[in-house]
């Protein structure tokens, strides 16, 4: 990657890389997006983290100008989305591999080179940058349909690159790959965020938004229900406490009763509770001796970002 | 085993809804096509369009003409059909006549000279009888057959007096007084006719073939189409068959955006600069260029290997060529835009293309269907790509000569590819 592949050089006064505001996007009934802001400053990551259907993918698609929004406004470093100003700056990995699969992955990148307007040496330039970044060099007279799950994620990724975008946005690039493509894909990014590229990152899976983003925000039903870094969420949601999980056995009604009366959550069978301080559970298994129930087993752990999700939607992320 | 297997592939066929119309409904669609255009012929025979030219203006030639003009099977016209700017045409001339079988308006001309009714018709041998000239297109096989056996039937029925006074004539000049010498002429002409008619009956022939005494009326048939061509059928067939695999070219290389719609390449492009009407119009020009290729290709086999006349026809191929791809590929288009899969967009075009192609004339031509077909026909584009290619390659026509088939192709691949480009905005913004 050579520095002129990327930006991220803001200054105070210049438009922010991407404004959301209270946007608001129907499909029939279903509202997929419902008053979503967002704003993202140069160089940032900022990672969606929701289920799936959560209505991400739709945010993306509209900060990507192919989704026209019912209300609300969305703007690529101040240009309405879609026109062709943000076009140009955004650059755009969309979930499915939209490459073209009995091209070549050198034909794949001049294509979409083309298509944004590259021509000649720009275009053969911007071509072997992207084959470096995505480690492609050695396979870029192969036929696309030819390449592993991994490469092709890669060369999806790359063809968004090409014509050197200020804003990166990856809708969920790792779907479908083994842990060892995934680390390359990872590597791939964080490259990317070493030049100071803004990205919008969206995953289901909350590592993936730990490891490479500075902010997340928690997308769940269209809204944006928590927003901020992976610390402060937690700390938002669970402040210093810790959880305790515990499975108990017992007549279905009593463990409920109990669990409730102890301001703790059954999820899956399992039964949640937050303690300021280990010496806590102590008191738990004598409660739930005395109580009559048969604790199965028991364990405490810092909260994480899986744990604000629960705790925000009373549901698991990959639900 | 055998039933869980069957269970399981009924169960598969019901919910393949293509495969269900590509196994009930096509067939029934080609069936009723093919019923319609053999089936009821009993019924509804093409009839022949006839142009009939007397020069004479005798009694005999105007029953003659009468006569023709009453036959169910013929369309007699003497004059062309009036217009708001010549509402009383003149009457066709030997001339116009010819023309107008060259132009293939139709099939048939018959020009009945001077002098006809002084001798209209002739026995065996005599080839004094003045001949009635036939003139014809050379790919229309059926038709100056059938012409030349209908004028004999109107000779026969509608002309008795004739008849009568010919047959006196021939009394006299075959029988005489019987003297010896009358005997021996009257055995030398039946002896003749009695070989004429073994030649006849050698050869099939049916008693309207060429030149005289092939029947009581002298028919004198000349191709004024088609006369030194090899084969008659092979431009039509080169055409015929090269417009309908353009359609299926046309809609597969189309489908190619319900490809790159399923796998986001369709979004990804369109969030780039390009937009809709760039990335249509780009592929329209695209499948134009494979199916004027397609179609040169065909051409150059057709004249590699067939002897078809193709390089002193360029123009007028070019022009053809690319008017008709220009509607296939846009037809193309269309399907791929109304399809929501390739599965769809296959069941709908192999549909749409047989049935265009069977009523369009590319399985059999359009001049052996009931009128009523002949009719359909010009609703689809094969109808009109054949005609004109037709005009190039068997009428030897100038392109200028093209113009209602150019007009008429372009105009087609206009509407369908605004219409195209309205479904396709769908694909545009959710």
């Amino acid at each position: 990657m050579s520095a002129s592949m990327n930006p991220a050089v803001t200054s105070p006064h210049a438009p922010l890389p991407l404004e959301v505001e209270t946007m608001v996007k129907r499909f029939g009934t279903v509202t997929a997006v419902d008053g979503i802001s967002l704003a993202l400053h140069g160089g940032e990551c900022v990672g969606l983290l929701g289920p799936n259907g959560a209505g991400k993918s739709t945010l993306i698609r509209a900060i990507a100008g192919r989704v026209i929004p019912d209300a609300g406004r969305v703007s690529v470093f101040g240009a309405e989305a879609g026109s062709q100003p943000a076009r140009a700056a955004l650059g755009w990995v969309p979930q499915d591999l939209a490459l073209y699969p009995r091209l070549s992955v050198k034909e794949n990148l001049r294509s979409f080179g083309r298509y944004h307007g590259l021509s000649g040496k720009k275009l053969e330039q911007a071509v072997g940058r992207c084959l470096v970044w995505a480690a492609l060099e050695d396979r870029a007279g192969e036929l696309t349909r030819n390449l592993s799950g991994g490469m092709k994620r890669r060369l999806n990724m790359a063809a968004g690159l090409i014509h050197e975008p200020r804003l990166m946005l990856l809708d969920e690039p790792t779907v479908g790959v083994d842990p060892q493509s995934r680390n390359r894909i990872f590597e791939m990014i964080e490259a990317l965020r070493a030049q100071g590229m803004t990205i919008i990152y969206t995953t289901h899976y909350m590592e993936e938004a730990e490891r490479l983003c500075g902010r997340i925000a928690i997308v769940d039903h269209g809204r944006i229900i928590a927003l901020g870094t992976k610390e402060a969420l937690v700390h938002n949601s669970f402040a210093s406490r810790s959880q305790v999980v515990a499975r108990l056995q017992g007549r279905e009604g009593k463990v409920a009763a109990w669990v409730a009366e102890r301001r703790g959550k059954i999820t899956d069978s399992t039964a949640e509770f937050t303690v300021e301080h280990p010496s806590e559970i102590a008191a738990l298994l004598e409660g739930a001796a005395s109580s009559g129930l048969e604790l199965v087993d028991l364990s405490l752990r810092r909260p994480n970002l899986e744990s604000v999700f629960l705790h925000l939607t009373g549901r698991e992320l990959r639900d | 085993m055998i039933i869980p297997i069957v269970r399981t592939a009924l169960l598969a066929l019901r919910r393949d809804r293509v495969s269900l119309v590509l196994s009930f409904v096509v067939p029934i669609a080609f069936f009723s096509i093919f019923a319609a255009v053999f089936g009821s012929q009993r019924d509804t025979m093409p009839k022949i369009k006839v142009i009939v030219v007397d020069q004479d203006q005798s009694r005999a030639s105007r029953q003659l003409v009468k006569a023709l003009q009453v036959d169910g099977s013929l369309i007699v016209s003497t004059r062309p059909a009036p217009t708001k700017n010549r509402p009383a045409p003149p009457e066709f001339t030997a001339e116009t006549a010819e023309a107008a079988v060259k132009a293939g308006d139709v099939s048939v001309a018959l020009i009945v000279p001077h002098g006809f009714g002084y001798h209209p018709i002739s026995f065996g041998p005599d080839t004094t009888g003045t001949a009635i000239e036939l003139l014809n297109d050379a790919s229309d096989t059926i038709a100056p057959q059938m012409v030349s056996g209908l004028l004999q039937k109107a000779a026969m029925t509608a002309m008795p007096e004739t008849m009568a006074e010919q047959g006196m004539k021939y009394s006299e000049k075959y029988l005489g007084t019987f003297t010896p010498e009358q005997r021996k002429n009257m055995n030398t002409n039946l002896e003749q006719l009695r070989q004429i008619e073994k030649r006849q009956n050698a050869d099939g022939g049916t008693g309207a073939t060429d030149g005289p005494g092939g029947g009581i009326i002298v028919v004198k048939t000349r191709a004024v189409v088609g006369e030194n061509k090899n084969n008659p059928m092979l431009s039509f067939e080169a055409a015929a068959i090269g417009v309908m695999f353009l359609l299926f070219t046309a809609s597969g290389s189309a489908g190619a955006l319900l490809d790159e719609a399923e796998s986001g390449a369709l979004d990804r492009v369109l969030s780039s600069r390009v937009n809709m009407n760039g990335l249509l119009a780009g592929k329209l020009v695209f499948n134009i260029l494979l199916a004027f290729t397609q179609l040169t290709v065909m051409f150059l086999w057709a004249w590699a290997v067939f002897k078809i006349d193709f390089f002193s026809h360029i123009p007028g191929f070019v022009v053809m060529g690319l008017s008709t791809a220009f509607a296939v590929a846009a037809f193309g288009m269309l399907l791929a835009s109304i399809c929501r899969t390739r599965a769809q967009l296959g069941a709908l075009s192999t549909l749409l293309i047989l049935v265009m192609s069977a009523i369009g004339g590319s399985m059999f031509p359009r001049f052996l269907m009931p009128e009523v077909m002949q009719k359909a026909g010009l609703w689809t584009i094969n109808a009109w790509a054949i005609d004109g290619f037709e005009k190039v390659f068997w009428r030897d026509l100038p392109v200028t000569a093209l113009w209602q088939q150019v007009s008429v192709l372009l105009a087609i691949g206009i509407v369908l590819f605004a219409v195209a480009r309205r479904v396709a905005r769908r694909w545009e913004y959710a």
